[in-house]
Parts: C-alpha cells; structure tokens; sequence
C-alpha cells in the first residue's frame, strides 16, 4: 500500500518536471546522420557471399552497443559510432541501405561463436586482430589501430603514469576482455576490479572504489569526454590493438573485398570523414593516419 | 495476517509503551530518510533536471523504458504460461507409477534446480548452435526461464498433489475413475488451487529473472536502462545514472506488487473456500506450507 | 582434460569465492530474516509494517537491482564499500526477505494450541516465541529454508558483473581466452554450482527427515 502511494507520490513530481525539458532531450535530437554512400550498380560472382548478401538486399552486423565514439546504442536503437560508419560503408559497397542493416550486438564473450554460427555476417566491434582468433575467424583491415591507456581521476591523484605505476592499486576493466588478460599476465602487481561493461568501471572511478580504469584508449576518451571535470587520460598506450573486421574463416573472397573497399575508403576521405563524424567530433581529435592493410 | 495468540491484546500501559515505541522508531526512521535525501541533495542527485529525463520525450527514455516494459512482461508472459503448463506435466510425471517416467523426469528437475538461471541461458544461447540449433535471444531467454521455472513449480504442484487428502483419491478409484483421470479431474484441480498464492509468487520470481537476458543482449528493461545510462554517458557522464535505475526498479516493484496483490486476492478466496479456517495462514496443512513457500525462493 | 588441468586454479579460487560469498550471505540472511518474522508477528504495529514494507520491496526487486544499489548507489549517499562485502550484503538483504518469509509460515504452521498454552504460562511474547513457537517453528521450515538458501547459491552468479570473481565470472573469462572449449568452460562452471548445490539439497533433505515431527 505504502508503494502505491511513493508511486503516486512520484507520478505527481513526474507531471510537474514533464514541463521542463532536459539538457538530454536536446542532445538526443540529433542522432547520427548516415552519409555513407549506396553503390547501387553492384556486381558479383556467382557464389561469392558478396553476391548472397547483395541479392538478398540485407546484412546482419554484429557492433558493440556500450562504447561511446565506436558503437553506441541511442535510445531509438540504432547504434552509432565509427564502427557503425566502417559497416555502412562496407554494406554501401554491397548495395545495402543503412536501413536494411540488422544491428546485432557483439561483446568480447561471443564475437567469435557468432561469425562461426553465421548469426552475423560480419563483427565491426572494436575487435583485436590477435593469432589465437585468427584460429576461429578471419580478420579483413585493420582499420584502426588502438593502443591500451589508462583513465585516472581528474588531477592524477595518484600520479599514475604508466602500467608500471599500477602495482597494488585498484583497476578497473571488464571481464573476459583483452586489457584484462594483459594486466593479470604483464603487470601482476596491479589489483583487478572486473565488471561487465565498462559503464561500471567510470562509475567505480568517480566513486572512488578504484584508481584506475584500463582498456583500449578509445574507449577511455569516450568516457572521458562524458566527464572532462572528473576523469583525465594518462595518454601513454602501452600495447598495440589493430582494431579487425571479423569474417568466417576462410572466406577469402569477402575477406578481399572488404579489404579492396577499406583501402578505397582510406584514399577517398570517406574513412576520415566517418572518423570525424563519430569519435573524433567526441574527443576532438582529428583523423589520424589510416593504418596499413594486413592482407596474411 | 498474524497469528494472534502470541499476545494478549495489549492493556493501556502496553498501548502507551508501544505508542512511545512507535514515536521513537518513527523519528528514526523520519531522521534516516532525512540523512539520505540530504545527502542525495549534497551530490546533486535530487537536482529535478536530472530527473527531468525520465519525463521528456525529446530525450527518447520515456519511450525506449516502455518498450522495453514490454518486451518484459512478453517475455515473462509467455514463460510463465509455458513453465507453469510443462511444470504441471513434470510434476505428474514425477509421480508416475512407470519408472522409465519417474527416474528421468526426477533428473530432470534435479538437474534445473541445481544449476544457475544464469547458466541456463548462456549454454541454450551460445552452445546450442554448436550442434545445429539456432536460438534467438528472445526463445533463448524464454527457454531458459521455463525449463528453470518449470522444473521449481513441478516440485510446488507435486507438494499440493500430496496434501489432496488420500480419501479423496480413494474414492475417486472408488467410483471406478481411471488413473490419468483420477489425476486430472480430482487431484490436479484441488492441488492448482491449494498452490495458487505460492504459484504467483513463484511467477513474480519468474519475471524478475527476465532481468538475465542481459547476458544474451535481450533488451528487457534493466538491459535498456543500462543501454541509456552508457548513451547519455557519452555527453554528460554520469549525470543520469542513479536516476535510471531508480526508474527501472519502480517499474519492476510496480509490476510485481500488482502480481502479489493478485496473489493475495487468491489467497483469500481459496481460504474462504477451506474448512479448517482461523489461523491466518496456516489453513494448508503443514507439509504444504514448506514445500510451497520453498517454491518462492528460487533467482533473483 | 587438458583444459582443466591447464584452469583448475582459476576455477577452484572462483568455487571457493562462490562458496564463501554463499556461507556469509546465508548468515546474514538467516539472522535478518529471522528477526524479520518476529516482527512480522509481533503486537507492535509499525513493526509489522515495516517488516512487511522490507519484505515487499525486496521480494520485488531484482536482485541485480539491488546489487546495484549497493554498489552504486550507496556511495551517492557518501558511504563507499568494498565489492565482496558488498555482494555479501546486496545477497544477505535480498535473500532475508524470502528467509522471513519461510519462517513465517513455518511460525503460523505451528499448532496455535503451543502458543496457547505457553501464554497460559505466563511466558511473555518474546519466551513464548523463543522457547516454544520458534524451535517448533524451525523444523517445520527446513525444507523451504533449505530450498532458499540453495536458491541463494545460485542467485550469488549475479555477483559476476559486479567484480566478485565467482564462478559465473569465469565463462567470459575462460571462453575468450579458450574459445573452442566453450563446452568445457560450461561443465567446469556447472559441476562447481552442482558441488554446492547437490550435498546442500541432500543435507535438507537428510535435515528434515531427522527433525520431522509427525502430527
């Protein structure tokens, strides 16, 4: 009964702030404007997944749906970011629409299972090129290539400048994540705090419960971007992640093709230009050198 | 509601003792509330245009946290029909005079009952593709949630089964009935009812464990509560976050208190309907009571 | 085999972290909840509500929910915790509601006559609860106490997403490192519960019928 009345209670506080808007609502407006071009006199071999996909006029991609600049999830549900842009222009060349794409969300437990079980066509999702994957999947690109860092309170209070500095400290990544695996083998010293997304691990920082959260540089100024007043980057990468466009494995052809328009986007400025329309108008920065295509 | 035996009705000095009782307690209580809502204010927390939010359609959550509101109740809508009609089937089978039936369905309820929801849903979503079945999130979700429920609620109707006094049974092959409908017209109608308010409650659990679709990205409402916390997150950090997920909490306790309060609508008609009335609850006999309110514990 | 040779360290501190976390959380949950029922019975009124309004909201909420108003939301009130104890106390809170729950039937399945007599004793309220209703009260509880604080054990899975290295927290762990072996990782996790849950379920039931009173 008691319940019944907090809730009337709120919805009476809900009528009374429905007049105002907020901050968030006029953010929210202006959603990502999709650019990426439709080549629409596509041709493929018989065969070839390119044809498949190209007649059946539709692509399942796998993206991640928590990572702000790379693959977020707006509340309408489309997600946005510069691994969305990459799959637009990769789907463009298959003479898809962005509309006829099926966003799938991909976390680091299961990119793999999903290329092998074809629940995916492809995993645009802030995804390593590494050789134990290179076991389960073929990787097209890279496309980006990131390097692991390290976000600390605003200030550096624990004057934290590399991963030599983490030793006894508390810091934060996700579970079942790459970052991770690297401080548990590397820097041993360092005392892990492992949540599911890397939300909690801001959260964990602001509080105070850890002093450092680590993982791809990214992802770190995505959420630094959030809360320039609470959180700085300490801006000194200490691994190399070439950021790949899973595939099934051997696929050759696809794996070409996606390369051939990877490297077309990186001469024609639609690379940089999705860079600057996603993660670089976040942080700021302009588009770096696209990297070297690894054709293994 | 409780049982007054415990206690004389209290006399005037017990009635002053427990009014200053009361006052005190109140206080405390007044004074926690007050500690917590200062210290909310203190971290900005009560600013109304943190909460403005969850109201403005422009920001899209008022929208995307009812849709998601949906696609709660679908998923626990159907598991709840699916785990309560495969749950009656176990349930019969564990009883059965064939062993070839008892021995595998006992597994099988011991077997769900032992292992986590959480686990459950992750094996039927990521390793069942391995030999050729393909799940989508939602049939994972749902699958999940009714072989857990399924193999918690058979246990609940085997309970009521057994406390369907054994006359009743005796009779019913008496009149020269069949088993299996000795079984579905005598047993099973008495034993559904006796198990109702355990029933719901065990729903209620059922639908607050749609909450594991998480895992499998199935966007139920806390899955699109963090969904939100994370795109706001890249703008305005943190700004919105506790405010979320009180959202999505009084959603659930909305939901679920309605579902009990249908549970206790139950529980009295099905007590009005019993003889052995005047002891608030105990009315089911004591056998039933355990097995039932074990009923209620199961996930989250 | 080779593989759980190869994790059999990962996977025992993640079994033994599963089983402290449960032994703690299912302290706290016996002691609050049976505190809980004595006030649900008791002839103080706002001790009765508030009992009652403790087991509604947290009855109704997931627990993940609750994990993270422990986690998260304390701190905005300035009151940080560490994360083991807090997955101790967001289960502990959470499973007292139902533990309160099962006593409480158990107290109402007690004979009103014990209650009667006790009274015409002149135990007060809290010995005729102690010494006559609650010993009563328990045995016939077992099965649904048992059945809770099994329960309890597998809802500690929830504690993976809020950084307690437990067992469920190794399959996003083991799979990414093991991605082929996604079948083993799943049996490592569920023999683990199953270490748990199984000699529990048999201790009930061994429980119950040593304390079985036959009316």
């Amino acid at each position: 009964m008691r319940i019944t009345r907090c809730a009337a209670a709120l919805a009476v506080f809900g009528l009374a702030l429905a007049g105002c808007s907020s901050e968030a609502g006029n953010q929210a407006a202006d959603s990502a404007k999709n650019t990426a071009a439709v080549n629409t006199a596509t041709k493929f071999d018989e065969g070839t997944t390119m044809a498949k996909l190209s007649e059946a006029g539709k692509v399942t991609i796998g993206t991640k749906f928590d990572q702000p600049g790379f693959g977020l999830l707006n509340p309408q549900k489309v997600p946005e970011g510069f691994d969305v842009e990459i799959a637009k222009i990769i789907a463009g060349q298959l003479g898809i629409k962005p509309e006829n794409i099926t966003w799938t969300e991909t976390v680091s437990a299961n990119r793999e299972s999903f290329i092998q079980d074809g629940k995916v066509d492809f995993v645009v999702a802030t995804y390593t090129i590494n050789d134990e994957r290179k076991k389960l999947v073929d990787f097209a690109g890279p496309y980006y290539e990131a390097g692991q860092d390290i976000m600390v309170a605003k200030g550096n209070p624990e004057g934290i400048k590399g991963p030599d500095d983490l030793a006894g400290k508390n810091v934060c990544s996700v579970e079942g994540s790459t970052p991770a695996e690297t401080i548990r083998t590397k820097y041993p010293q360092a005392k892990l705090t492992l949540f599911d997304v890397y939300s909690k691990c801001a959260d964990a920082l602001s509080n105070g419960q850890v002093q450092a959260v680590t993982t791809d540089n990214v992802i770190l100024t995505g959420l630094v971007a959030g809360a320039p007043d609470k959180f700085e980057l300490v801006n000194n990468p200490f691994t190399k992640e070439p950021y790949g466009i899973g595939l099934k494995k051997g696929d050759q052809k696809f794996r070409d093709f996606i390369n051939d328009v990877l490297q077309k986007s990186f001469d024609d400025g639609a690379w940089a230009e999705a860079w600057d329309r996603t993660a670089g108008k976040i942080t700021g920065t302009e588009a770096p050198e696209p990297p070297t295509i690894d054709r293994y | 509601m409780s049982t007054p035996v415990l206690f004389d009705v209290p006399g005037p000095r017990a009635r002053s003792r427990a009014r200053i009782g009361t006052a005190i307690g109140a206080v405390l209580i007044a004074a926690l509330i007050v500690f917590v809502l200062i210290r909310l204010a203190g971290n900005g927390q009560l600013d109304p245009a943190r909460w403005a939010v969850l109201f403005d359609p422009n920001s899209g959550v008022p929208q995307a946290l009812f849709k998601a509101l949906l696609k709660t109740l679908q998923v626990a809508a159907v598991g709840m029909v699916f785990a309560t009609a495969v749950g009656l089937l176990l349930a019969v089978g564990r009883l059965s005079d064939h062993r070839w039936v008892r021995v595998p369905v006992s597994a099988f309820i011991e077997f769900f009952r032992a292992i986590p929801l959480l686990v459950v849903i992750f094996a039927l979503y990521f390793v069942l593709p391995k030999f050729g079945v393909d799940l989508s999130a939602f049939a994972a979700l749902t699958g999940g949630l009714v072989l857990y429920n399924s193999a918690v609620l058979a246990e609940i109707f085997r309970a009521g089964i057994l406390s369907v006094d054994r006359g009743q049974r005796e009779a019913a092959y008496g009149i020269g009935l069949r088993k299996s409908q000795v079984m579905s017209l005598v047993l099973l109608p008495q034993a559904v009812r006796r198990m109702l308010p355990v029933l719901i409650a065990q729903l209620v659990v059922l639908l607050k464990d749609s909450s594991l679709g998480f895992i499998i990205g199935y966007f139920e409402l806390l899955r699109q509560a963090r969904s939100l916390v994370e795109f706001f997150s890249r703008d305005f950090g943190s700004t919105y976050t506790f405010q979320l997920y009180v959202a999505a909490a009084l959603f659930y306790i909305v939901v679920n208190v309605l579902l009990s309060q249908l549970a206790r609508y139950a529980e009295s008609r099905t007590r009005r309907s019993t003889k052995t009335a005047g002891t608030g609850d105990a009315e089911l006999p004591a056998g039933v009571q355990m097995d039932a309110s074990g009923g209620e514990a199961p996930p989250v | 085999m080779q593989f759980f040779i190869d994790n059999f360290d990962i996977l025992r501190d993640a079994f033994l972290t599963t089983l402290s976390l449960s032994l703690l959380a299912g302290l706290l949950a016996l002691v609050l909840g049976t505190l809980l029922a004595a006030m649900r019975v008791s002839p103080v009124a706002p001790l009765r509500g508030l009992a009652t309004f403790y087991v509604e909201v947290f009855r109704n909420t997931p627990l993940t929910v609750v994990f993270f108003f422990i986690i998260f939301g304390l701190p905005q009130i300035d009151f940080v915790i560490d994360f083991f104890p807090g997955a101790v106390l967001s289960v502990g809170l959470y499973t007292a509601a139902f533990v309160c729950e099962a006593v409480r039937s158990g107290i109402n399945a007690v004979s009103p006559g014990q209650a009667e007599a006790s009274r015409a004793l002149g135990l007060t309220f809290g010995q005729s609860l102690r010494e006559v209703v609650l010993p009563q009260a328990f045995r016939t509880v077992v099965p649904p106490l048992g059945n809770v604080l099994i329960a309890m054990v597998k809802n500690t899975s929830i504690a993976a997403g809020f950084s307690v290295s437990e067992l469920s927290s190794t399959l996003p762990r083991l799979v990414n490192a093991n991605a082929g072996d996604l079948l083993f990782v799943l049996l490592g996790v569920v023999i683990g519960y199953m270490l748990i849950t199984l000699p529990a379920a048999y201790a009930v039931h061994r429980l119950e019928r040593k304390v079985a009173i036959l009316r």
